[in-house]
């Protein structure tokens, strides 16, 4: 090595010594977790192929958009829960903090007379400085999240009966709120939205590349794998509007939801903010060390998971047109959680996408549509939705001693 | 050996330091430490356990503030008060841990804390990551790195590969002064030598290095001059040319009683 001459150059990203192996061990890759999304989307379609065997109504248009429908408010609750994740920590008070800022917009636009937007705007804002508050709380004195969140859980569940009142139950009238899980947009609509989508994809990834070659970063082995995800991404979001389409239309819920998560994305994976987070959810003391203000990027993980809460909880009150003593509560915090954690975002911190929460709300809320579909009791919806989390985390834990067997961390 | 320190009140060296003296309750962690780093050179500090080492590297990357010092960069008096003046100074330290992290690639790993923008990332707040890819090409060709790809999560590299990233992100902030804590400890003999090659292309491109190192060995390979520190006192500087490893042992340890600098003397004995 010592007499290495300093021509000799750190292979380039094309060079596929580095890449062939991988396919070869593609299963390998897809054990340890590092193809985690492509082992959750063959999982829902095993799941969509054993209820539509078992029920022929399960893949229609009309129980399709329901499952949409069905899974926003925890998918949108998960975006949140997926950044807690990364940081290794915890929030068990997001089922009551969607309660409680779901209750908060409805106290204001019912009991009140708030226009439904100054209304959402306070019940989001309410989340974000109870996720504020419990991040403060937690970096400040050092206290483990879980302790300060199931804490929050029973104070905020406090709360939302208090602000209820005596009535304990509110019910939304109000057009808008009520239009939020309720409105669906025509055929045009659709596929208007759909071209964008798909040109908005297809362009970034296609300037991405352009500019690495540019560079002279990437060779042209690189454009296929591209061109094949553009190609899948444009059939799905394809499939997706023309089954929307043949029945209700495309739900501005489901465009919210998308919108989150990908935006979430790129946070996550794309600014600075996001890389932070991944870098205290590996080694905290490394992020530290890097000139990383740690305490600033947990604060703001826990805001944006009370905010997402809210949003969520406001969702969650549109679909169900009121809001009582029980929003936010009963299976709502362990499915949100339980969601990412199927998809392949790791409990352990520094591992996950969160398109993790979009995946893992749909196999939840498939099993759970499913189940219902076949009439089967909540007692056998409760426990095939426990044997499932349960799998997926013997996944995950597995998938983590394999990586640490070949000495990754 | 150079006896009682150097004389005169404007060194001449890269980075200087003077009179260092650091006490932790009734334990005198440092007394009276001195300390010469040239450009282009490779300074070994080695010492026995509790000699001082890591007080001393902690001293000079601005993490302890020293009881007393002189410290001089470049000739002009400087202070060493935290972290951040010892890095705008241009003193770079590896430690002993690396502080990598593990999830993240290379890439990723090398601009943590200092990412590039992209060209609407006062917009879009995105990350340029072309330009830290490409850059990191650069710096790893340029010190001859050799690793998969880097894009490899560093979980994946080798204990020598880790290290060689975790030196090369400490050049990112183009320091003059290199301080390398055991930079070969715990790595096998090629992964070793790999280490030791990158120690000597940062030498070769004009860095003083401080490399402190338990392998004499390694220390007999790489370093043109070795300060050995014994109960908080510098017990000696040593040119590598002029001196065994019978000598630097015989200094570690004071069992050559005649060679102490007279401060500490033969009644002490060796921790």
């Amino acid at each position: 090595m010592s007499t290495a001459p300093a021509e000799v150059t750190a292979p380039l990203p094309d060079d596929t010594s580095a890449d062939s192996p991988a396919q070869q061990n593609i299963f390998r890759r897809i054990l340890q977790g590092d193809l985690a999304s492509v082992r959750v989307i063959f999982g829902l379609i095993v799941i969509w192929a054993i209820f539509q065997i078992a029920n022929d109504h399960f893949l229609t248009a009309i129980n399709l958009t329901n499952l949409f429908l069905q899974i926003t408010a925890v998918g949108l609750i998960s975006v949140g829960v997926v950044f807690v994740l990364l940081l290794g920590e915890i929030d068990l008070s997001i089922g009551a903090v969607s309660g409680l800022c779901a209750a908060i917009v409805a106290v204001l636009n019912v009991k009140h007379g708030w226009a439904p937007i100054p209304a959402i705007a306070v019940g989001i804002i309410a989340g974000m400085i109870i996720g504020f508050v419990q991040g403060s709380l937690f970096t400040g004195f050092g206290i483990p999240s879980f302790v300060v969140t199931l804490a929050g859980l029973l104070a905020w569940q406090g709360a939302l009966l208090w602000v209820l009142g005596d009535t304990g139950t509110i019910n939304i009238t109000d057009n808008s709120l009520v239009g939020l899980a309720n409105t669906f947009y025509s055929s045009t609509v659709g596929w208007i939205v759909a071209v964008l989508v798909i040109a908005l994809y297809a362009g970034t990834s296609i300037f991405r590349y352009v500019r690495r070659s540019t560079v002279g970063l990437g060779g042209g082995q690189d454009i296929v794998p591209i061109i094949v995800r553009i190609v899948l991404v444009t059939v799905a979001i394809i499939a997706a509007i023309a089954i929307l389409n043949s029945n209700r239309g495309l739900p501005l819920a489901i465009i919210v939801l998308i919108a989150f998560v990908a935006g979430g994305e790129y946070v996550a994976t794309r600014t600075a903010f996001g890389r932070h987070i991944f870098a205290v959810g590996g080694n905290a003391e490394a992020a530290r060390r890097a000139g990383i203000s740690v305490h600033r990027i947990r604060i703001a993980v826990f805001a944006i998971s009370g905010t997402m809460s809210a949003i969520g909880g406001i969702f969650a009150a549109s679909r169900l047109l009121a809001v009582n003593q029980s929003s936010g509560g009963s299976d709502l915090l362990l499915l949100a959680i339980a969601g990412p954690v199927i998809a392949g975002t790791s409990l352990f911190g520094g591992r996950g996408s969160v398109w993790s929460a979009l995946l893992g709300a749909l196999v939840i809320g498939s099993i759970s549509n499913g189940m219902d579909l076949l009439a089967l009791d909540s007692s056998v919806k409760f426990m095939v939705t426990g044997a499932v989390l349960l799998a997926a985390v013997i996944v995950d834990a597995v998938a983590r001693r394999s990586r640490q067997a070949a000495g990754r961390v | 050996m150079s006896d009682d320190g150097p004389q005169g009140d404007q060194p001449q060296s890269l980075l200087a330091l003077r009179g260092v003296t650091k006490r932790f309750g009734p334990v005198q962690a440092l007394d009276d430490v001195w300390l010469d780093i040239n450009a282009g050179e490779v300074l070994a500090l080695v010492g026995d356990n509790g000699a001082g080492k890591s007080t001393l590297v902690k001293v000079i990357s601005g993490i302890y503030a020293a009881d007393r010092a002189a410290v001089w960069f470049d000739g002009r008096p400087v202070s060493l008060g935290n972290p951040t003046a010892a890095t705008r100074l241009g003193i770079a330290t590896v430690y002993q841990d690396l502080a990598l992290c593990d999830n993240l690639d290379v890439v990723e790993n090398l601009f943590l804390g200092r990412e590039e923008r992209s060209p609407l990332g006062v917009v879009t707040r995105g990350l340029d990551e072309t330009k830290m890819e490409q850059r990191s090409h650069e710096l790893l060709s340029n010190l001859a790195v050799t690793i998969p790809s880097v894009r490899s999560e560093v979980g994946t590299l080798s204990g020598g590969q880790r290290q060689q990233v975790a030196v090369a992100r400490s050049l990112l902030g183009e320091p003059k002064v290199v301080i390398l804590d055991e930079p070969t400890a715990a790595l096998g003999v090629a992964q070793t030598a790999q280490v030791l090659a990158l120690v000597k292309r940062l030498r070769e491109q004009g860095l003083g290095v401080l490399m402190i190192s338990h392998n004499l060995a390694d220390v007999f390979e790489v370093a043109d001059r070795v300060v050995v520190l014994r109960l908080g006192k510098v017990a000696g500087v040593y040119s590598v040319r002029d001196t065994t490893q019978e000598e630097i042992v015989g200094a570690i340890t004071g069992a050559e009683f005649g060679r102490n600098q007279g401060n500490g003397g033969p009644t002490e004995v060796p921790a």
